[in-house]
């Protein structure tokens, strides 16, 4: 098969101004993959399994990725001036300084698609896309129109991460019900707290079953039982 | 009123059989359950198992499994029940006429089991509906739910006709029907139903 950066060539020859990008896996599995941009997404999908050499004819597997703002800390050297007293006398001294600033990396979620040529008997290719933010700008193109298999998976994308795919003939939850409003795949969800009867509690566990004591104490207005 | 044991061999002998409607009627009750049949999980191919030949449940009068909720008398809760299967769980337990009897079998279905952290599984099925007997065991194996069935026909033969302790049925003041969880927002709602079930105190 074609290494990664054949195909990036291939399909940049085939779709101009596809904007794919290489991710590289620095692990000895080396199993590097492609960054597609939404805007020609269906594209790049349709000439990979179109293309004579590649014939990507098989949708294995898609699944999510869930990037959360991430807090970054980082030591800048910054040059100030200082008044000081040098000698009883009040100078101007200037001096360098290491000052850790904190700053918020946005988050996104991700999809990512696994991709094999049963023709060929070669793979897997593994696409990823990248929405803009975790909130308000989830959409992504779907590739239900290049791969029937996508539909099901990309709609438990969907329920579970919230990624909205336009041109989904049929977006809607797979797994949860109809009316749940939240995303359980996401890194910053909360499960409902039915942490009343927990027999044989340990670690995080044991920690919600207190954290519920303490609550229901509180809101009986009586002391936490053990 | 009990009759004595020995008087009641002897009159055996002589070809007399003694006997009260209350031992009557419960021995026709324990020997004709009919279980409800579906299956929610892999517990269910266990339970299929035990109706089979090699383990054969009709040696304890429950041979036939009814696919109606209308025709049954005992619910086999097999498998884990998700939050969005609970409410039609106990919508089908509604559905059943009295007298009716669950076995909650498999870690799934009396706690959650593995499954238990999840935030789609039901934390035991004994949240909603009365269960019978408990069965433990991932699945638990076909004699275990032998063990179960025979347990739940001592009951059933334990079971007054009159007075404290009577089987639901013969209750006019008895809950006959359990309010079906609605799915919410975050979570079914309620999350249990106090009327059947509280919090178990932990002794450690």
């Amino acid at each position: 098969m074609k290494t990664v950066e054949e195909i990036k060539a291939a399909i940049e020859a085939a779709v101009p101004g596809a904007g794919v990008e290489m991710v590289l896996n620095p692990s000895a599995s080396g199993q590097h993959s492609l960054r597609m941009t939404p805007d020609h997404a269906v594209e790049v999908a349709g000439f990979l399994r179109d293309d004579a050499e590649l014939a990507l004819d098989f949708l294995s597997n898609v699944t999510g990725v869930d990037w959360p703002d991430k807090e970054v800390a980082e030591k800048v050297k910054v040059t100030r001036t200082v008044t000081k007293t040098v000698d009883g006398v009040e100078q101007a001294v200037e001096e360098t300084v290491e000052e850790s600033r904190k700053h918020v990396v946005p988050g996104c979620l991700e999809v990512v698609y696994h991709l094999y040529s049963i023709e060929k008997k070669h793979g897997p290719v593994v696409l990823r896309m990248k929405t803009v933010n975790r909130t308000d700008q989830v959409e992504l193109p779907s590739l239900t129109s290049i791969w029937r298999s996508a539909e099901f998976q990309e709609r438990e994308i969907f329920d579970l991460y919230g990624i909205v795919f336009t041109g989904h003939p049929d977006l809607r939850r797979i797994l949860m019900w109809e009316g749940f409003k939240d995303h359980p795949m996401r890194r910053d969800y909360v499960e409902p707290d039915d942490f009343e009867y927990e027999p044989t509690a340990h670690d995080e566990v044991l920690a919600r079953a207190r954290a519920h004591k303490a609550a229901v104490a509180e809101q009986e207005g009586t002391v936490a039982g053990q | 009123m009990a009759v004595d044991e020995g008087l009641k061999i002897e009159l055996g002998k002589q070809g007399v059989f003694v006997t009260t409607i209350e031992e009557l009627y419960n021995w026709g009750r324990r020997s004709s359950v009919w279980p409800m049949n579906f299956g929610l999980a892999c517990c269910a191919i266990e339970m299929i198992a035990t109706t089979m030949a090699r383990y054969d449940l009709a040696r304890f009068g429950a041979e036939v499994f009814r696919p109606s909720p209308r025709q049954a008398d005992l619910m086999i809760v097999s498998g884990t029940v998700t939050k969005k299967m609970a409410p039609q769980v106990v919508r089908l337990y509604n559905q059943m006429p009295e007298p009716r009897y669950v076995i909650a079998m498999g870690a799934c279905a009396i706690s959650g089991g593995p499954f238990k952290q999840g935030y789609n599984v039901l934390k035991g099925i004994d949240r909603y509906i009365p269960v019978d007997v408990h069965i433990p065991g991932c699945p638990p194996r076909p004699e275990a739910l032998l063990d179960a069935f025979i347990m739940l026909q001592k009951k059933m033969d334990a079971q007054p006709l009159t007075g404290e302790g009577r089987p639901r049925f013969l209750d006019a003041a008895a809950q006959g029907e359990f309010p079906v969880p609605v799915p919410g927002e975050h979570d079914l709602e309620p999350s249990s139903n106090q009327g059947v079930w509280t919090v178990p105190v932990v002794i450690r």
